[in-house]
Formats: structure tokens, C-alpha cells, sequence
């Protein structure tokens, strides 16, 4: 076996791959930008994906925000920083962790939600049916999803920063001796607008990711019970692969 | 050779990678006649159905609808075309996530524009004419039988009264008896709506109930076509051991 053409069938299977990522992008865009819209549909994504996601995102802001808190206080303890404890919390919640983590929970729930559906209605022959019903998918089924995370992930993300702004808070204040309304001061004088921004910005785009990883994998599910559930697991692995990536190069524009 | 035929399909190709499943199909068929593509599993009767609707794209050859090539058209311009069409899917494909008469009424809503007080009324009527009373309107899809989901597919087929109806294996996975009701209902819209229809299927009573001509493929190539009560006197060996159910034969399905 010839290791170079391995190399080179693996490169090209992953160019491949790029090239039919880009190109069914290009087609979703092309969808949400030019009418019909499905209003319908996107109000009912709106709450799947936005309404039913609070509490899976409240609650690892809540968690996170209160641990950052202990270990910031315990690394702070060594350079008698303990003070700025808020203002970490704070800018590490909007910046980065707030934006990051809840996008990664909204992966493993969203992408994976929508390959699921999307790929079972693949192998039904639904994604057919509404074709001969002269329906484009790409309209109906791909554009109200990714319109839906565009708006909800940075309403998420918002919530995500308040709540692990406030996880942060509950810790300081009831195990670490801070007092509440100095907490609170520091943290509102601490954060710009930019730093809650940047992190809005970045969710916007995960968004976009997390969408449009669960209708690529759903699309091109194979046949079968096999081929929709490795299906929903690439959708959620490469959703959070790309977020990792999109967080990266963002916070490289950013700083 | 008919004179202005509805479709005309001529030297069509379509391959999966090294696959040759459609190997220079060429059919005509007329205005108001019910066209059954009967032939085994594997031999290219979905593809050439998928191609026809525009779900494939054809490598090579000709499709015309009412003398307009289909073939190489933009999604716009297949969602045209596709007005034309009515199709019963194998398995229904109905919505899962839609009432059965959001379901039947699923074109008029999101392709035409209509109501959903009109769609509603349109889509009743439509249930009505394949015997589903109206009191399943408001039920999901999981909550009917398969011959009862066969028939919401067969009202979402009809209701906009297309020209031309496509019925994929309509008794697959039916009892005798359901089976009947279904391709009797077939018939009667098929020759109410005077509409053109193409059915694939290998259940032979189906064939001979839904057909004015039946056509054999196999191998990716029409290799009989004739009236539907010629079916049994074929002189076609391929045919006979298909219609009879044989093992022994032309056709060798035990992959020799």
C-alpha cells in the first residue's frame, strides 16, 4: 500500500468535505435571504432551540461562574488578589466562558436535536415529499433553523453571562466573606460594553455553526437507524470542534 | 410511438459511482393513462422515478414534460414543473409534525398561498374522496394505520388535481385487503382526475388493477411494454417469469 496515496485520498476526502460544507452554507444563506420565509416555522424553532435551552444553559452559567469564583479566590490568595475576584468572574464570563460553554451545551443539545429530525425525515423520504410538494428544504426546513440560533444563542448567551455572573456572586458573598452591593459595584465598573459585546458577537456565529452542523449532518445521513445516529454524532462533534476553532480566531480579532 | 405524449423520456443514464442503474431508459407515455413499471428489486424503478420528479439528476438523456425538458432545471424551476405532479410515497412520507390535514393541505399552505381555512375545507374534501372521514383530520400520523396513512398520502397526492400522479410500491407492507381498498382508490382518482400516472411496483395484482400498460425493467432498460391484460401472454421470458413468481428463469436473483 502506497502510504502517499493514503495521504492523498484522506486529503482529498477532506477537501471534499470543506468544499460540500461551503457550498451547502452558500445554499442556507441564499435560502434565509431571499422570500418565502417561514415565519411559522422559525417561531417554533425559536422556542426549541432558544425557550427550552434556558434551563440546560442556566445552569452550567450558574455552576461555572461559581466555581470561577472559588478558583480565582484561591489563585488570587497567592498574589493577595483576592479582591478581583468580580472582575474576572466578570470578563471571563462575557469574553469567553459565558459565549463558549453554553454554545458547547447548545451543541451537544441543538445540533444534535436537528440532525435527528432532519436525517429520520431523510429516511422517510419527507425531505422528498416536500420537494414534489414544491417545497425547497432549504427553505423550509434548513433557513427557519439557522435564522432561529441566529437570534436565540446571543439572547442565551446574555442569560449565560447574567447567571454566571450571578454564580459568581452567590459564592462571593456567602463563602468568601465579599460584601453584595461592593461586588456588584466592581463588576458593573469593571465590564465594558465591548466585553459583553465580543462575547454576543462570538455567540451569534456559534450559532450560526450549531445550526448549521445539525442540518448538514441531517441532510446527508445515510440510510437507516446507523446512518441518522452517526449523523447526530458528527453534527455534535463537529459543531463543537468548530466553535473551538470560530472562539480561537474571534478572540484573535478581538483582543 | 405516441403522437403528443405527456412524458417522453429517451436514452436516460444516471450511475452511483460504478453502479450503472439507468442504462438508456426510453419510454413515451400518453395523456390520461396509467403507465405500472413492474420489475425486481435493485433494477432501477425508484431511480427512474426520482429522476422523472427531478429528486435525481439524470447523467445523461431526455425527460419532457408536456414537451419541456426537465432535465438540468434550477430548483425554481423544478418547483414549477413539480406543480404538475401529485406522488404517493412508499412509505407515506407524511409530516410527522403536522395534522393529517396540514399534511393533505401541506401545498396549498406553503406553495400556492391558499388560506388555512380554505386548505382546511380543500383538505377534507380531498380525505373524503379516499374514504377518511373527517374526524382524523386533527390526528398525527403515529396515531393511524399504515393503510389509513397510505390513503392521507393518496388525498395530499390528489388534492390539488395534478396532471400527472406517481405511485411509488402503493400496497408495500399492506394486508390483501387494504391492499385492494388502496388500489382501487387509485383507480378511481387516477380516471376522476383524468390524470397521467406512473406506478413502480413488483405486487403483480397492483399492476394489474392500477394499469392500462404495463412496462418491465430490468437492468436498467425497458425491456417489454405492452396493455395490462397482455401482461400474461407477454412471449417475453423475462416477463413471464417475473408475472408467474419463478425462481427459475432468465432472471437469476441468487447473485450468480
Amino acid at each position: 500500500m502506497n502510504p502517499f496515496a493514503s495521504i492523498g485520498r484522506a486529503t482529498l476526502g477532506f477537501l471534499t468535505i470543506i468544499g460540500r460544507i461551503i457550498i451547502f452554507s452558500g445554499k442556507c444563506l441564499m435560502a434565509m435571504i431571499r422570500p418565502p420565509w417561514f415565519f411559522g416555522q422559525i417561531g417554533r424553532h425559536i422556542i426549541n432551540i432558544g425557550y427550552f435551552s434556558l434551563p440546560v444553559v442556566g445552569l452550567t452559567a450558574l455552576f461555572t461562574g461559581a466555581a470561577l469564583a472559588l478558583n480565582i479566590y484561591t489563585g488570587g490568595a497567592r498574589f493577595n488578589a483576592e479582591s478581583f475576584v468580580p472582575n474576572i468572574v466578570g470578563i471571563g464570563i462575557t469574553r469567553e466562558l459565558g459565549p463558549v460553554l453554553a454554545s458547547l451545551m447548545l451543541a451537544g443539545r441543538v445540533s444534535a436535536a436537528i440532525a435527528a429530525e432532519i436525517g429520520a425525515m431523510k429516511v422517510t423520504e419527507q425531505i422528498d415529499a416536500l420537494r414534489t410538494l414544491s417545497t425547497d428544504p432549504f427553505r423550509y426546513l434548513f433557513a427557519p433553523r439557522i435564522i432561529a440560533a441566529l437570534i436565540t444563542v446571543p439572547l442565551l448567551v446574555l442569560v449565560a453571562d447574567i447567571i454566571g455572573i450571578f454564580g459568581g456572586y452567590a459564592v462571593a458573598t456567602q463563602s468568601l466573606d465579599f460584601n453584595g452591593a461592593l461586588y456588584v459595584r466592581n463588576t458593573m465598573n469593571f465590564i465594558t460594553g465591548w466585553d459583553v459585546a465580543s462575547g454576543l458577537i462570538k455567540a451569534t456565529v456559534f450559532g450560526f455553526i450549531i445550526a448549521l452542523m445539525g442540518c448538514y449532518h441531517g441532510y446527508n445521513s445515510e440510510q437507516g437507524a446507523q446512518g441518522v445516529g452517526r449523523a447526530t454524532t458528527n453534527a455534535v462533534v463537529s459543531a463543537a470542534i468548530l466553535i473551538f476553532a470560530a472562539n480561537y480566531l474571534l478572540t484573535t480579532l478581538f483582543v | 410511438m405516441i403522437d403528443k405524449p405527456k412524458i417522453s423520456i429517451s436514452n436516460l443514464h444516471k450511475s452511483f459511482g460504478e453502479k450503472q442503474v439507468l442504462q438508456g431508459i426510453g419510454i413515451d407515455i400518453a395523456a390520461g393513462k396509467s403507465l405500472v413499471i413492474i420489475g425486481g428489486s435493485g433494477t432501477g424503478k425508484s431511480v427512474l422515478l426520482k429522476c422523472i420528479l427531478g429528486l435525481l439528476q439524470a447523467d445523461q438523456g431526455s425527460i419532457k414534460i408536456d414537451n419541456t425538458e426537465t432535465v438540468g432545471l434550477n430548483v425554481r424551476q423544478q418547483e414549477k414543473i413539480a406543480a404538475k405532479f401529485g406522488m404517493l410515497f412508499q412509505g407515506g412520507a407524511l409530516f410527522d409534525s403536522l395534522s393529517i390535514w396540514e399534511n393533505v393541505a401541506f401545498r396549498l399552505t406553503h406553495a400556492d398561498g391558499i388560506s388555512k381555512a380554505e386548505a382546511k375545507e380543500l383538505a377534507i374534501e380531498a380525505m373524503a374522496r379516499v374514504n377518511l372521514p373527517a374526524r382524523n383530520a386533527d390526528l398525527r400520523p403515529a396515531e393511524l394505520s399504515g393503510g389509513m396513512q397510505k390513503r392521507v398520502g393518496l388525498a395530499r397526492a390528489i388534492v390539488t388535481k395534478p396532471q400527472i400522479l406517481f405511485f411509488d410500491e402503493p400496497t408495500t407492507g399492506l394486508d390483501p385487503i387494504t391492499a385492494d381498498v388502496i388500489n382501487r382508490l387509485i383507480r378511481e382518482q387516477v380516471t376522476e382526475l383524468g390524470a397521467t400516472a406512473i406506478s413502480i411496483t413488483h405486487d403483480m395484482a397492483s399492476a394489474r388493477h392500477i394499469a392500462d400498460e404495463i412496462a418491465m425493467i430490468f437492468e436498467g432498460k425497458i425491456i417489454w411494454r405492452g396493455a395490462a391484460d397482455d401482461v400474461d401472454s407477454s412471449g417475453n421470458a423475462y416477463v413471464e417469469q417475473f408475472v408467474n413468481g419463478s425462481a427459475d428463469g432468465p432472471i437469476n436473483v441468487m447473485g450468480g
